[in-house]
């Protein structure tokens, strides 16, 4: 039984990038956002620290230098006419939230409070600056209640726990839908649509260690990959320094905003050495890397000697408990420490996905090095590559980058369905997921998805986290190809219709690989370290050959086709990233 | 339809396994696929103290039995999708570590709302609970050009009502919920009062008649349950008091 749908815009996905977008749409064409978790649910809701627009409340601040720190940040990887655009709209945008109600955080005089964030400095690179909006550490959470709220104020039309499994275009290339996987009944739907914003968020689930939700499954740059849609600078990875040890569970950098440092065994802070000027406020890549260089040198702690340690010990037990309350409660319901008193230990986890699907800054998506649009097709958030975040995103940038690009795709989309026509699926456009799906459903035996998903987690975490090289690199791109021939073969136990998560979870898995496959090759080209990618055999930033963005196209026999994109240059000239 | 008790391996491999501990798992199930009546599936793991009880669930699913069905996304507390009764108790499965509840747990779906397959209940009643409030800022005093004011005081007067993650939790442990298909539940009331309380805010009348209604707050009978089981720590009966006393003396 398939159910056929029409709506002039889809949004897929019902994060902050989704929610923003739909906000813009419903109002002005008839919106329905497909999301496989009920909205509130979303990954947006986990991010903590702030959000950063020059407003200049508590102290004097430019767009400008927000713009400079974004693409010094992304270590000359960003297209920095975006980020200047993101930077510029980003006080409007944190008014905008302001206004529909968002609870920041206020200063004496009742304005929204602003604090430090890593790499955001003051007048290209003086000293760190307030800069980053804030709701205590919620404002993740903060920024998707809020915007939930206003799709239920304008009745914004949501399909809750369906799950998007195919982009339909008709033979010019245009987009025409999606097909999705009803969670409740396990009948598949066919939306028509002349617009489709893809808003799914990333795919840190692919390491083992990791702040991601466990939805956070690659699925929107999955879909449209094996569509046909290359992938931008999947390489581009960001390892957050301070996740709880062996949990990764995301202690915000607005802990170290406020004055927390980090130590290593011997109580060393150590970023004084590598970091001179910002010191703990470095971008994230640097005090990964940090990290790790010390656990390399003997200088770790924890039972495998593997991690560092969160120190707030000495901040005012105020201040932790007006700005820092949700991480404090994770350190002690989880490791059992009590930040007030002791370090908390940590080690760098997967954070976030800077490549995916690429973009122009009106949220189109566009293929090659000239970049053609295709028609009646978006994507916004982590799961899009604008690129505002380079080869490292900024801490805050990312719902930054939800509020301003969800908003631009959303008013294009909005532009774009006026003139175009609701084209004509092909006949049966379900067929290829009923087959994807029933290829799952027939096997009674075969390879089991949780020992794929593990060792595909496991060796992503040994050998294409913080430290690459060609040696390890080339060794993850066999085990993929195993992983993926298992993958083949996979058989499940359910076999109901009804909430099948179990076959949800495999067609994720699926989804995980693909994405797993592009970060390695577009890792194993790269013969150059750049922000979060490190290649231990290239360990210096070359740009005379890699200041380009990768493209990453899968090849109807499953290889991975390769190919390079300019980046757009702007006022900064490329120099040493020094902190 | 009982499983015999199976031992597992320790759920993570690459940790330490010397100090792991036995838990065995009772869940509830239920699927209409399968029976009209639920009925018990017990495992016995081998685990981390510290490992999440989400994730002891997911060892199970993965390499037992695939058809356990349940809900969750975040894993640390903040996504809301894992309220579940736990020994009696609701409490969203990533924040109970197996050290808590080892020996023996049992885990049954949330109370008061259907049950759609083993720890998956219909949201959409909480839901519609929800929507009922007004749960959105309505101030027609038209916009200013930046930021509105809102001292820090007034700000704070609501903090503790923003934190709801609309897990459930409150809602479905509260008496009055279970035997009433009309009251709102606390959850709704929480959201409410975030606004209400919320200075920038020009429709807490217009809730406040909505909650006063008899499907609103004044069936609440203070058995503080709901405040127990908030995983974010709320105030939730203080919270239902509060928009109680505004409501009587219309002072907010």
């Amino acid at each position: 039984m398939t159910t056929t749908h029409a709506y002039d815009a889809l949004v897929i996905g019902g994060g902050g990038g989704g929610l923003r977008a739909a906000i813009e749409l419903s109002e002005r064409c008839r919106t329905a956002v497909i999301s496989k978790l009920y909205p509130t649910r979303s990954h947006t809701g986990a991010a903590q620290g702030g959000v950063c627009a020059a407003l200049g409340n508590v102290e004097e601040d430019s767009p400008e230098w927000h713009a400079f720190d974004t693409v010094k940040g992304g270590d000359y990887l960003v297209d920095q006419p975006a980020a200047l655009l993101m930077t510029e709209e980003a006080v409007e945008a944190i008014y905008q939230l302001e206004r529909w109600g968002l609870p920041f955080n206020r200063t004496s005089d009742g304005r929204i409070d602003q604090r430090r964030f890593g790499g955001h400095t003051r007048n290209h690179g003086e000293a760190p600056v307030r800069r980053a909006c804030y709701a205590a550490d919620r404002t993740g959470h903060m920024i998707l209640q809020t915007l939930y709220q206003q799709c239920v104020k304008r009745d914004v039309r949501f399909f809750n726990e369906f799950y998007c499994l195919d982009l339909l275009r008709d033979d010019a290339g245009i987009t025409v839908g999606i097909v999705a996987f009803e969670l409740a009944t396990g009948e598949l739907h066919v939306f028509r649509a002349k617009a489709v914003v893809f808003a799914t968020g990333g795919y840190g689930r692919m390491f083992r260690v990791t702040s991601n939700a466990h939805a956070l499954t690659g699925d929107g740059p999955s879909v449209v990959w094996r569509r046909g849609i290359p992938l931008e600078d999947m390489e581009m990875f960001q390892f957050h320094p301070t996740g709880l040890a062996r949990l990764g569970v995301l202690l915000s950098e607005a802990a170290r905003g406020e004055g927390g440092i980090v130590l290593n065994s011997e109580g060393e802070r150590f970023m004084e050495r590598y970091a001179p000027t910002i010191k703990d406020l470095a971008p994230r890549d640097m005090v990964s890397r940090a990290i790790y260089q010390e656990i390399k040198e003997g200088r770790g702690g924890g039972p495998a000697g593997d991690q560092v340690y969160l120190d707030i010990s000495h901040l005012d037990p105020k201040v932790i408990e007006e700005k820092l309350p949700d991480i404090t409660e994770f350190a002690r319901i989880y490791l059992k420490v009590e930040p007030m008193e002791e370090p908390v230990p940590i080690q760098p986890t997967a954070h976030y996905a800077m490549g995916g699907i690429p973009t122009d800054t009106d949220g189109r998506v566009v293929v090659g090095a000239d970049e053609d649009v295709v028609p009646g097709l978006y994507a916004v958030g982590e799961c899009a590559c604008v690129s505002v975040h380079g080869a490292n995103r900024l801490g805050t940038n990312s719902l930054l980058d939800l509020v301003v690009f969800g908003r631009r795709a959303g008013d294009d989309a909005a532009r774009y369905v006026r003139e175009a026509d609701l084209a004509t699926p092909s006949e049966r456009p379900e067929q290829p997921t009923l087959e994807l799906l029933d290829g799952i459903l027939g096997r009674t035996t075969g390879d089991n998805a949780g020992e794929i998903r593990k060792e595909l987690q496991d060796n992503m975490f040994e050998l294409a986290f913080v430290v690459r090289s060609d040696e390890s690199l080339t060794k993850m791109q066999q085990i993929i190809a195993s992983l993926r021939d298992r993958y083949e073969r996979v058989a499940i136990t359910d076999k109901g219709a009804r909430y099948n998560t179990d076959l949800m979870e495999t067609v994720e898995l699926g989804y995980l690989l693909d994405c797993a496959d592009a970060l390695v090759a577009g890792a194993l080209v790269r013969t150059e370290s750049r922000g979060a990618h490190f290649r231990e055999d290239h360990p210096l930033r070359d740009d005379a050959n890699w200041l380009k963005h990768t493209l990453a196209y899968r090849e109807p026999d499953g290889s991975i086709r390769i190919e390079y994109k300019a980046v757009k240059m702007g006022p900064y000239v490329p120099m040493e990233r020094k902190y | 339809m009982v499983t015999a008790a199976e031992v597992l391996d320790s759920s993570d491999q690459e940790r330490p396994t010397t100090d792991t501990i036995p838990l065995t798992v009772r869940v509830r199930r239920f699927n209409p696929e399968v029976s009209e009546d639920s009925w018990w599936d017990e495992w016995t793991v081998r685990c981390d103290p510290l490992e999440r009880l989400v994730e002891v669930l997911h060892q199970i699913k993965w390499h037992h039995d695939g058809t356990l069905s349940f809900r969750r996304s975040c894993a640390h507390g903040i996504c809301g999708s894992d309220a579940m009764l736990i020994n009696g108790r609701n409490q969203l499965a990533c924040k109970v570590l197996a050290q808590d509840v080892s020996p023996r747990v049992t885990i049954e779906p949330i109370r008061g709302l259907s049950v759609l397959k083993d720890l998956i209940v219909d949201m959409e009643p909480f839901m519609d609970g929800y929507r009922s409030i007004l749960p959105y800022l309505i101030s027609d005093s038209g916009e200013p050009e930046k930021e509105r004011r809102q001292s820090p005081e007034d700000r704070h007067r609501y903090d503790d009502t923003t934190k709801c993650i609309l897990c459930a939790a409150c809602t479905t442990s509260c008496p009055v919920f279970w035997g009433d298909d009309g009251y709102v539940g606390p959850a709704a009331i929480v959201n409410a009062h975030r606004f209400i309380f919320d200075s920038r805010d020009e429709a807490g009348r217009e809730r406040m008649k909505i909650l006063s209604e008899k499907t609103g707050v004044f069936r609440c009978r203070t058995t503080f349950n709901c405040t127990d089981a908030c995983p974010r720590g709320i105030e939730v009966t203080k919270a239902i008091q509060e928009v109680k006393r505004a409501i009587l003396f219309e002072r907010f």
